[in-house]
């Protein structure tokens, strides 16, 4: 966990001070709403469908215990009981009023907790690796270089009125699961041949109407460096970037049309400046930052404990634990997933019993941590192996042991028609139907590893570009319909979908779906190849085939 | 941001009504002809031509303070005089998502 300090605290106070005059002044008239629009926007407040929309940012996707029961007192007080976990590690309540959602953030600020720039052209929540700091392998905790960037781009006046938002992710693992590749900065921390922690940049990733795969712009900056850097790809993309056109105002269109070539050498130039500046990082700073970190205590545990052999025996523990249980860096310790897919629920959603409940179990036994992942799921990073056991009887109790993990059930869901202003087409209801259709695990264990991302508009919030079967409700003479892709991944090899053909109705998108997979499973060499690699293997066109032969 | 009332010529289909969602607790509306607004569709105004619906629509924007972001939508009305929604959007937006409440309270 990470402790904040006074200025970290003083400064979420007064901007929860500054949103309470500032909510007043809207609703005695003073200010009108477009007056107040930019204001809520940049305090996470939306207008959907039916009411106002609150995002809450969890900065690398790590929360305390007791961070996750204000979120819990947050939605059974001020909403409607549930919240929403969204795929850039915020949560979202979706019916808060505007003239209480002061007291909502003043309730948030006594834990630590804002909702800053979680909306807005600025630079949005800083995410991570949901295994940061666990994860056997990594070069080292990138949520303290994401904090490190949280710290100096929070209300930074450069960055708050930026061409559009900007977003950053961070990795320190081989295998991505930040999904660096497509934000509009995706940070790989490695170690160059001396034996220092820098930087692989990418630049220039996302999804949205004009999707694009992020761009290697300079291989190696140093940690120290990693500030002014970038700082100068955000000042030539301030200086450049489209303020015209809301379509082409993403840094990925500035890269696209300078050309990464071009595009570097501005970075480059730009960095000249000020490289050498206050921003260059004193390792002090950094060990700083790394000391508000603190790390569990851990045990010297068996990698075999008993309780783990004599549960062993029990086939449904045995299903869970090979699906959601992870290795640990530590000895004798898991990393568990806690799925939010339970079979006919919406994708991401937590009630406030369930947080409260997963608050207590962190407590018990993950050092009272809890971590938040872009696949809409949750983790607890530090699970000795003698409680899992323990630990899944109680999640089961709750609802959160779906061993769906990364299985088809495992859907990327945006909000879709159901809340959004934005969406032209409903999602939710089409993850729901597509995890009654693939409920049997033993089905989906045999399909194996597979992605399928929704997004209810081109604004692709559901990432459905990136999905090994992505869906993309939209609108057509008053009806929805729905484009299928498939072929895309979010990971270290990221790649957009490419479409097997036309929209298809609301009513068809499950059979649909299950004729991809059945001519996944006829087409595949074995068992062991995935979805995603036999779809690289033959293309599209067998899949096409097959879900329009008789069509 | 740009008045609705600015973004381009008001053409409607057929009868239409202005809908909103209310200032203070963000809840849907809709503008009724008494000047004031209402969460029960039942009670809205109901246009049936560009210039009514263009005069309903400057007085909603004219109320700031009471709802934001008013729009005209589609709506049907019934032999009997009922007024439905006249789309998904408006449908869902007046009942409510169609999700079924597994994670709701």
């Amino acid at each position: 966990m990470y402790a904040y300090d006074e200025i970290d605290r003083t400064l979420v106070n007064e901007r929860v001070s500054e949103f309470r005059d500032q909510v007043q002044r809207r609703l005695s008239g003073e200010l009108t709403e477009d007056e107040f629009k930019i204001l809520r926007l940049q305090n996470g407040v939306y207008l959907q469908l039916h009411a106002y929309m609150f995002r809450v940012a969890i900065p690398y996707g790590t929360l305390a215990t007791n961070q996750l029961r204000a979120l819990a007192h947050v939605a059974r007080k001020y909403d409607r009981g549930y919240g929403h976990f969204t795929t850039r590690q915020n949560i979202q309540f979706n019916w808060i009023k505007l003239a209480e959602l002061p007291d909502a953030l003043a309730d948030l600020a006594e834990v630590g907790i804002h909702a800053m720039q979680t909306s807005g052209n600025n630079m949005r929540n800083v995410t991570s690796d949901q295994w940061a700091g666990v994860a056997p392998g990594e070069i080292e905790d990138p949520r303290i270089w994401s904090e490190l960037i949280r710290q100096h781009t929070t209300l930074h006046p450069e960055f708050s009125f930026l061409p559009r938002k900007f977003k950053i992710a961070i990795t320190a693992s081989d295998h991505d699961r930040a999904a660096i590749k497509i934000h509009d900065i995706g940070l790989k921390l490695i170690k160059n041949e001396k034996g220092e922690t820098g930087f692989e940049v990418l630049v220039g990733g996302g999804l949205g109407r004009t999707p694009f795969i992020g761009k290697t712009i300079k291989h190696f900056v140093h940690g120290r460096d990693i500030l002014s850097y970038i700082e100068a790809i955000l000042r030539v993309y301030n200086q450049y970037g489209r303020r015209d056109n809301i379509y082409k105002a993403r840094i990925k269109i500035l890269v696209h049309e300078l050309g990464i070539e071009k595009f570097s050498r501005e970075v480059e130039e730009e960095w000249q400046h000020i490289r050498n500046s206050s921003l260059q990082i004193d390792d002090e700073v950094i060990e700083d930052i790394r000391s508000r970190f603190t790390y569990p205590n851990y045990e010297k545990l068996p990698h075999m404990p008993d309780e783990l052999r004599q549960a062993a025996a029990d086939p449904e523990f045995e299903a869970w634990r090979k699906n959601s249980v992870s290795p640990h860096k530590v000895q004798g310790y898991s990393i568990v997933t806690v799925s939010l897919k339970p079979i006919g629920a919406p994708p991401g959603d937590a009630t406030a019993e369930q947080m409260d409940a997963l608050a207590d179990l962190a407590d018990k036994y993950s050092f009272g941590e809890i971590r938040v992942g872009h696949e809409q799921n949750l983790a607890l990073p530090h699970v000795a192996k003698r409680d899992l056991p323990a630990l899944w009887k109680a999640l089961d109790k709750l609802g959160l042991a779906t061993p769906n993990v990364n299985l088809i059930t495992d859907i990327i869901a945006c909000p879709g028609l159901d809340y959004c202003s934005l969406a032209n087409a409903r999602s939710i209801p089409i993850a729901q139907e597509l995890t009654r259709r693939f409920a049997n695990h033993e089905l989906a264990n045999l399909i194996g590893r597979l992605h399928i991302n929704i997004s209810g508009c081109i604004n692709a919030c559901g990432h459905h570009h990136v999905g090994h079967i992505g869906i993309l409700g939209v609108e057509k003479n008053g009806e929805e319909v729905y484009q299928i892709t498939i072929g895309g991944r979010a990971d270290e090899g990221a790649a957009l979908g490419n479409l097997i053909g036309p929209g298809v109705k609301f009513d068809e998108v499950a059979d649909v779906i299950e004729d991809v997979v059945e001519a996944y499973l006829a087409l595949r060499e074995r068992p062991e190849e995935l979805f995603i690699d036999t779809v690289k293997r033959l293309g599209v066109e067998p899949f096409k085939e097959r879900v329009y032969a008789t069509r | 941001m740009t008045s609705p009332l600015e973004q381009k010529k008001i053409k409607i289909a057929g009868p239409s009504v202005v809908t909103a969602n209310r200032t203070w607790d963000g809840i849907v509306v809709y503008r009724t002809a008494a000047k004031s607004w209402s969460a029960d569709l039942s009670e809205a105004a109901i246009v049936r031509d560009s210039d009514e619906a263009k005069a309903l629509l400057a007085e909603s924007v004219a109320d700031d303070v009471g709802a934001i972001g008013p729009y005209i939508a589609p709506v049907q009305v019934g032999a009997d005089g009922k007024i439905e929604p006249g789309n998904l959007r408006e449908q869902i937006r007046r009942t409510g998502v169609t999700i079924g409440s597994t994670a709701q309270a």
